[in-house]
């Protein structure tokens, strides 16, 4: 039954994500995506983290790729690019090969290397059961607001940054008005 | 840990595999289903009639008794149009859209506990068939979470059914739906921390197990503040009148669904009318204490002729009717939104106002555990939140008045 399920999470998550990268439309591409997150949300059910299934459809789902598709329609990007037209100039698309193999090298690297570490677990958690359901959201809230706080907060306010950021971005200055 | 034990916090599915609890949980869908499907018949024919009382007229009264078959004609007849598909259509985003709205509308109902025996401390536990369940067909320790999740999934349904048309107006009212709906979520989520906060659980059977009197209803624990906050967003979020924006006939031909004929049309409809049923459902079950009975005082009212394991049901249903004629009487009587005024609605009125009531209820909780005297740290937070309002009160002058200099108007 595990194995079961994993295989068909992971054949979504692998769909999803190459249907991102291949699809040419970005709809499509943006379609592809949420079957990866679908795919991933699956994966954390299978492993009992119920609440990070549930944020990861809540936000990712349905809020990011939302703005995603938001952003897609309203520049009117929504067909197909001319592939013909290199749009990368002459020197990206070989550097973009070399970097994406060295990183697929990395990656590749740390998977083999840590087979052996992956052994060990660390300390497990309490999953819900029948009499506590809420055992697993307790303890994600106890390192959340307890032991990582100040992580926390910290990634927050780098959101908040970035929210001001892209307003003054996006704010004309008075002098650039041309007066209507 | 059994191999399903994950779908659900119910005794039912604890221990070995076995043909009675399968056979259970396969009957419930099906009921959940079926209950899902005729209630929408039922909601299109009362909302109907009832709009059709308010405006002074008779109402759809040719089918059946009283009109009730009428949306099944209607049904039949959808079916057996023509279904057309729009050249400059996006084909399989086109035929995928109408079913992205559908199956959330019927998942969200299977976290709704449906009845049960929640007195006596039962937990609403039933045994059927030497079975002990829940009169629900899912109860999922993230319970409304759920909810929220699959109300996130349901904007795809309507912005996808707009792009794909390759149309414009379609188009326009999918990026509406998808701007509403997002900013409403927010809002929806932060009255429902309230509840939760209160509750101390996300699981739907444990929130309404916690209901047990009507004081301690979630309505008058939370303060009816978070109540009134949900219960706009929820319309928002269904779309429906006032916040029909998606839809409006009089700027949009017919909205994100202009393109849609035949069966994608009806099932677009009934996605419409079964989110509504799951909405009302769902407010009934997180303040107003789904199938508990009304209890004051340690006596708790009884219906007679009922027998005490279908009463809650019986409960469930009154109390969610009177949601459902709400919602009537709300798109009988109230005029549209204009776009702005949703926004500001939400955005700087609904999210901050929910915001600020969720930490009032987490200080008066604090206060609680650590024993500070209430009398000063109610006012004082009180005092905090008034403040915090004010100053952004000011902003939204200011913003105003910059606004009005470099010459904006609406």
């Amino acid at each position: 039954m595990d194995l079961f399920v994993f295989v068909c999470a992971a054949i979504m998550v692998l769909v999803g994500a190459l249907g991102v990268v291949l699809r040419s439309n970005p709809v499509h591409a943006a379609l592809s995506m949420i079957l990866t997150l679908f795919g991933v949300a699956v994966l954390f059910v299978a492993r009992e983290a119920n609440f990070l299934a549930a944020v990861q459809v809540i936000v990712y789902a349905g809020a990011i790729v939302v703005l995603f598709l938001f952003v897609i329609m309203l520049l009117g990007v929504d067909r197909a690019e001319d592939l013909r037209a290199e749009p990368l100039g002459n020197i990206q698309r070989p550097l973009a090969l070399v970097l994406g193999v060295g990183m697929f090298a990395v990656l590749a690297g740390a998977i083999v290397r840590s087979r052996e570490s992956l052994r060990f677990r660390g300390e497990g958690v309490d999953t819900a059961t029948l009499e506590d359901a809420d055992g697993n959201i307790r303890q994600i809230a106890r390192s959340i607001f307890g032991d990582y706080v100040v992580a926390f907060e910290l990634t927050s306010v780098l959101l908040i940054v970035a929210v001001v950021g892209t307003v003054v971005l996006a704010r004309r200055r008075k002098s650039e008005r041309t007066p209507s | 840990m059994s191999a399903v034990s994950f779908l659900a916090i119910d005794p039912l599915l604890e221990g070995d595999f076995l043909w009675t609890p399968l056979l259970i949980v396969l009957v419930k869908v099906l009921v959940v289903f079926v209950v899902g499907l005729v209630a929408t018949m039922l909601m299109v024919w009362f909302e109907r009639k009832a709009i059709a009382g308010m405006q002074n007229r008779v109402g759809p009264n040719k089918a059946g008794p009283f009109g009730l078959l009428q949306t099944l004609a209607d049904g039949i007849k959808l079916f057996f149009k023509e279904d057309l598909l729009p050249e400059r259509a996006d084909k399989f985003v086109f035929r995928l859209a109408p079913y992205l709205s559908f199956v959330p509308a019927f998942l969200a109902f299977a976290i709704i506990p449906l009845g049960g025996d929640f007195r006596d401390g039962n937990g609403g536990l039933v045994t059927w068939f030497g079975q002990t369940t829940r009169v629900q067909l899912a109860d999922p320790p993230v319970g409304v979470l759920f909810a929220l999740a699959i109300s996130s999934i349901a904007v795809y349904g309507i912005m996808l059914a707009g792009w794909s048309s390759g149309s414009k107006y379609p188009l326009l009212g999918s990026v509406r739906a998808s701007a509403q709906m997002v900013s409403y979520e927010a809002s929806l989520g932060l009255s429902l921390a309230a509840v939760i906060l209160v509750c101390g659980t996300l699981s739907t059977s444990g929130i309404v197990n916690a209901q047990s009197s009507l004081g301690s209803w979630n309505l008058v624990a939370t303060g009816v503040v978070p109540f009134l906050i949900f219960l706009v967003s929820a319309t928002a979020e269904l779309n429906r009148p006032p916040f029909d924006l998606v839809e409006a006939e009089q700027e949009l031909v017919g909205g994100f669904n202009t393109e849609y004929s035949s069966i994608r049309f009806a099932l677009f409809f009934l996605a419409e009318f079964m989110n509504t049923i799951t909405m009302s459902a769902l407010i009934v079950t997180l303040f107003f204490g789904g199938p508990q009975p009304i209890t004051i005082g340690g006596t708790s009212l009884d219906i007679p002729l009922v027998p005490n394991g279908l009463e809650g049901t019986v409960w469930l249903l009154l109390k969610v009717l009177v949601f459902l004629y709400i919602y009537v009487w709300f798109r009988g009587t109230l005029p549209r939104f204009r776009y702005d005024q949703l926004m500001d609605l939400g955005w700087k009125f609904l999210i901050p106002a929910s915001l600020g009531w969720f930490m009032l209820l987490a200080g008066q909780r604090l206060a609680d555990d650590r024993e500070w005297d209430q009398w000063i740290v109610m006012p004082l937070s009180l005092a905090v939140i008034t403040l915090a309002f004010a100053m952004m009160q000011l902003a939204f002058r200011a913003s105003d008045r910059n606004r009005e200099a470099e010459g904006v108007q609406f």
